[in-house]
């Protein structure tokens, strides 16, 4: 996985169609995935209707973010959280760092947040000498293995239960194999417990931020993110400056949203609204809350009038359990921490095109993202922005990072002469004639060469649409 | 520095804001839900029940020997309550010899760890339950901490049948929770799981295994 | 139902142009049986979309002009495709916002209507069924499914048909991988959605893939070709008047 510079997104493409385990172990739990979504939005209307509703929520947030987070900064302050702001992921890690050396920590346990994936939070405490443990389920089996997660909602979905048997008979000690799902967890539970028990520092993500309140809001099945922001003597939370809402009465179909499109789920088992540290008589709870805001390249996207709609997402999965894409290639493959088309949008304009451009064209625009996006993102439209901005030159209204890197003297000449044809009724009447006469001998070389790897050539006709049209005496206007 | 970094920050963001073109729809509300109150009692008990807590509908006279019924069934040696609360009074009041250990939840955690994570059950009081999405609504206390819901294996939630809401919007918004929120408030509707390995749905992962709710209705 | 007009513009697309004019021609030709003058723009080209989809928006932009000029009068655009008239209807609007011609566009991309669309909800076509029986299966591409939402009306038209057996796909609101330039910018993916796509057409046992949308069809079909599979790919509108003529 590469996590800095260049990712050949190519070879990995090549690479992971051909893990057929990994195909089989997607294709099943996607499917799943999906079935039980459309189980809890089974009614398109109410669905429809809901949707509109969140997408109004974020875009909102989004059209008054700077004010709603001083306003959010204020609340946590008066109640006793403390905030701080970083530009940057090494930022953020910095101001990790500090709080949990300023209390001589050493161990911390995390729930789980995508945002200190993007921090690569792990590394950065490892390489201080500070064990940072997840202990969401499916990110300890990732962690274990040395891997990251490969979905954003289920990070451990590219293994099957025989990797994860071998995995805890191996890395976990005294641990006998097995490959009962229920003991597979039995013993992650155990493992974890003393964790918790002994976690010095909670970390956690955060799913909405309301600044009405200042409250913390968090989204959870297992226990283990309740864990984390209850048990040990400090919780620090961290998200990217998107996630604030501005009203209490905002969470409600927010979370009807999130919890319907990731899991199918009316409801998690948890969820977790902080307002505070431990108050003076009360017996559990962390005394020090922390709240880290992220910006990482979030307010540069929140400044494009169409590429802001990226920051509505609410990180719910639902597009990557019904992308065509990711479904075969599984979230690695993309090669950065966001996969999938919500990864397709976000990553490029975070890392910049001449990075990750590549995963701007692994879409065929088919729109299936689109169909289930709780607040209605335009994935095919940002992505056609994306793609304009491989080859825009300097008169672009977008400014993506890396804008113009695609650009290439012979794929324009060929679209320039491709819009001459299409514009020159003879010369198109001419081109599809010639096509007919010579393109059943045209060389497979470069686009037919990739088309007919797999299929035949395509088999011009001997008279166009146009001729037959004419020849049948159809008017012409 | 940090200062410097927040100014930076936000005023990126004004400056982005500040370019406008944002449309912002405002969308028809959503309807109303609206059950009677049986509806609402039913409701909620099979939602939880899909989730699979344990539900049993009792009334104020008998939760107690309800309990204590349901509790000899289980061979457990331990409960932690909340002290000083109209809860504790009752089963400090009932308690038999045979029945597990009352232990109350009143030192700090940094000392009640100990006792807590090898507690076989916790109990404690609810706020109220949404009927919509099936959840129990909990508001810890001084007198009964957060984790009484979360670390032992057993959690048994008593609920009055009178504070069961249509939904959680209708909730927070009669109670006027924007006015002000506890420490912490929480949502519960079953014993924790996961479904991390393979899609595999299982129960009692890092929270407790299992959720019995009383429910208490006259 | 929407009044019934005398005349439609006809818009081939330019795929049907070059690889598949008879199911142009058979599109014609079922609107001309229902007693529609067709209109076919001989100046006319392809909609955009290609560029419109890779990254060349003022190519894209100049070749929609040639097509708003070619479609002058106020008739009813016929589009024997979801993909294009998805782009005609869907993207040009937005293509031209806040530009001089927005106005024009705007009525232009009212006039777009699907072939099958245009027949079952304009025309309320009756079809009278000649042909031996047969198992068929439907592929909607993404934008008749989506953007069209036109799935409904293709699948009533061959409804109407009585020996003809229609057995949906499992996957049938997936992409084939078609994509246009996605299947030569990204073609192992696009190989690896049409190897799934043609696993789950086998599976229904139809002898025949019907499709409103020919770049589909040219991926399908060539793939089963490829694989040397017995299974033959038509364009609807073909199909159709296949069918009533016996
Ligand atoms: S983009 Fe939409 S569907 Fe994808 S994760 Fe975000 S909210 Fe969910």
């Amino acid at each position: 996985m590469a996590e800095t510079g260049a990712v050949d997104f190519q070879s990995n493409v090549v690479r992971a169609l051909a893990d057929r385990q990994l195909r089989g172990n997607l294709k099943k739990a996607m499917g799943s995935l999906s079935l039980k979504r459309k189980a809890v939005f089974s009614d398109p209307e109410e669905f429809e209707h809901l949707r509109r509703v969140g997408n109004a929520i974020r875009r909102r947030s989004l059209s008054k973010l700077p004010v709603l987070l001083e306003q959010l900064e204020k609340n946590c302050t008066a109640n006793g959280i403390q905030v701080h702001w970083a530009e940057t992921t090494a930022d953020a890690n910095q101001i990790f760092l500090d709080i949990i050396k300023g209390h001589d920590a050493s161990r911390v346990i995390k729930g789980k947040s995508m945002v200190s994936e993007e921090m690569h939070l792990n590394h950065f405490l490892e390489d201080h000498s500070i064990e940072a443990l997840e202990t969401d389920l499916g990110e300890y089996i990732i962690q274990l293995d040395h891997e990251t997660p490969s979905h954003i909602i289920v990070p451990a979905i590219h293994k099957n239960k025989d990797q994860i048997a071998h995995l805890f008979h191996e890395k976990i000690p005294n641990t006998p194999y097995t490959e009962v799902v229920e003991e597979l967890n039995a013993i992650a539970r155990k493992t974890l417990r003393q964790k918790f028990f002994a976690g010095e520092i909670g970390v956690s993500g955060v799913n909405f931020a309301v600044a009405e309140t200042g409250t913390l809001c968090l989204v959870e099945n297992e226990g283990n993110g309740r864990m984390c922001t209850t048990v040990p003597p400090v919780h620090i939370a961290v998200m990217g400056l998107e996630k604030v809402v501005e009203h209490l009465s905002d969470v409600p179909p927010l979370l009807r949203l999130l919890t319907g499109s990731a899991t199918g789920q009316v409801i998690t088992t948890y969820f977790n609204m902080i307002t505070s540290p431990r108050k003076a008589g009360e017996k559990d709870g962390p005394k020090e809350v922390h709240l880290v805001i992220l910006d990482n390249g979030r307010s540069k996207i929140l400044a494009d009038p169409q590429l802001r709609e990226t920051l509505q997402c609410i990180r719910c999965g639902a597009c990557l359990n019904h992308c065509p894409v990711y479904t075969r290639l599984g979230g690695h493959a993309y090669g950065y921490v966001y996969p999938g088309p919500i990864g397709s949008i976000l990553t490029p304009q975070m890392e910049g095109l001449h990075k990750a451009g590549a995963m701007a064209s692994a879409s065929s625009l088919c729109g299936a993202c689109e169909e289930v996006c709780p607040v209605k993102i335009p994935f095919t439209s940002l992505l056609r922005i994306l793609r304009d901005e491989s080859y825009a030159e300097g008169d672009s209204p977008h400014d993506v990072d890396g804008h113009g890197y695609k650009r290439h003297f012979t794929e324009s000449l060929a679209w320039k002469g491709w819009a001459v044809m299409n514009t020159n009724p003879t010369l198109n009447h001419l081109s599809t004639k010639m096509l007919g006469m010579v393109g059943a001998f045209l060389p497979k070389a470069g686009p037919l060469k990739h088309w007919t790897q797999v299929r035949t050539t395509p088999k011009f006709a001997k008279q166009s649409l146009h001729a037959l049209a004419k020849a049948r005496g159809l008017d012409d206007e | 520095m940090s200062n410097a970094i927040r100014e930076r920050v936000l005023n990126k963001l004004r400056e982005a804001v500040g370019r406008g073109d944002f449309d912002v729809p405002t969308p028809p509300p959503l309807p109303v839900q609206e059950w009677s109150r049986e509806e609402k009692i039913n409701r909620l008990q099979s939602m939880l029940e899909t989730m699979h807590a344990e539900v049993r509908r009792t009334t104020h006279a008998d939760w107690i020997t309800t309990l204590k019924e349901i509790l000899r069934e289980r061979a457990l040696q331990t409960l932690v309550y909340g002290p000083d609360t109209a809860l504790a009074g009752v089963l400090q009041g009932a308690w038999e010899n045979d029945l597990p250990a009352l232990i109350p939840y009143q030192q700090d955690i940094e000392s009640f760890k100990e006792t807590l994570f090898n507690a076989d059950a916790g109990i404690t009081t609810t706020r109220g339950a949404l009927a919509e999405i099936g959840a129990l609504v909990l508001w810890p206390t001084i007198q009964e901490p957060r984790l009484l819901s979360l670390v032992p294996a057993l959690h048994i939630a008593l609920l009055e049948a009178d504070g069961i809401y249509n939904t959680f919007a209708e909730m927070m918004g009669s109670e006027r929770w924007q006015d002000g929120m506890p420490t912490n408030a929480l949502l519960i509707s079953g014993p924790s799981k996961t479904a991390d390995i393979e899609l595999t749905l299982t129960f009692g992962v890092h929270g407790p295994k299992e959720l019995l709710v009383l429910i208490l209705d006259n | 139902m929407p009044n019934r007009p005398d005349k439609v513009y006809f818009f081939g697309t330019c795929l049907i142009d070059m690889c598949y004019p008879q199911a142009g021609l058979a599109g014609i030709e079922l609107l001309e049986r229902e007693g529609i003058k067709v209109i076919f723009p001989q100046a006319q080209s392809c909609c955009g979309q290609p560029a419109h989809n890779s990254g060349f928006p003022a190519e894209a932009k100049a070749v929609a002009r040639q097509q708003l000029k070619s479609f002058k009068q106020d008739y009813p655009i016929v589009v024997p495709s979801g993909s294009c008239a998805g782009m005609l209807k869907h993207h040009y609007p937005a293509m031209f916002a806040g530009e001089p011609e927005a106005d024009e566009v705007r009525r232009f991309s009212s006039r777009v209507l699907e072939l099958s669309e245009f027949l079952v909800r304009v025309l309320d076509v009756k079809l009278r069924d000649r042909g031996q029986p047969i198992k068929v299966t439907w592929h909607s591409s993404c934008h008749a499914t989506r953007e069209m939402g036109v799935i409904g009306d293709s699948k009533a038209l061959l409804k109407q048909l009585d020996n003809v057996e229609l057995v949906e796909l499992q996957s049938e609101r997936e992409c084939c991988g078609f994509g246009g330039t996605f299947s030569i910018k990204q073609p192992a993916i696009s190989a690896a959605m049409v190897s799934d796509k043609i696993t789950d057409i086998q599976q229904t046992g139809a002898t025949r893939v019907l499709s409103g949308d020919c770049g589909c069809l040219l991926n399908i079909g060539g793939a089963l070709e490829y694989q040397k599979i017995p299974i033959t790919t038509q364009h609807i509108a073909e199909f159709i008047l296949e069918r009533i003529n016996g």
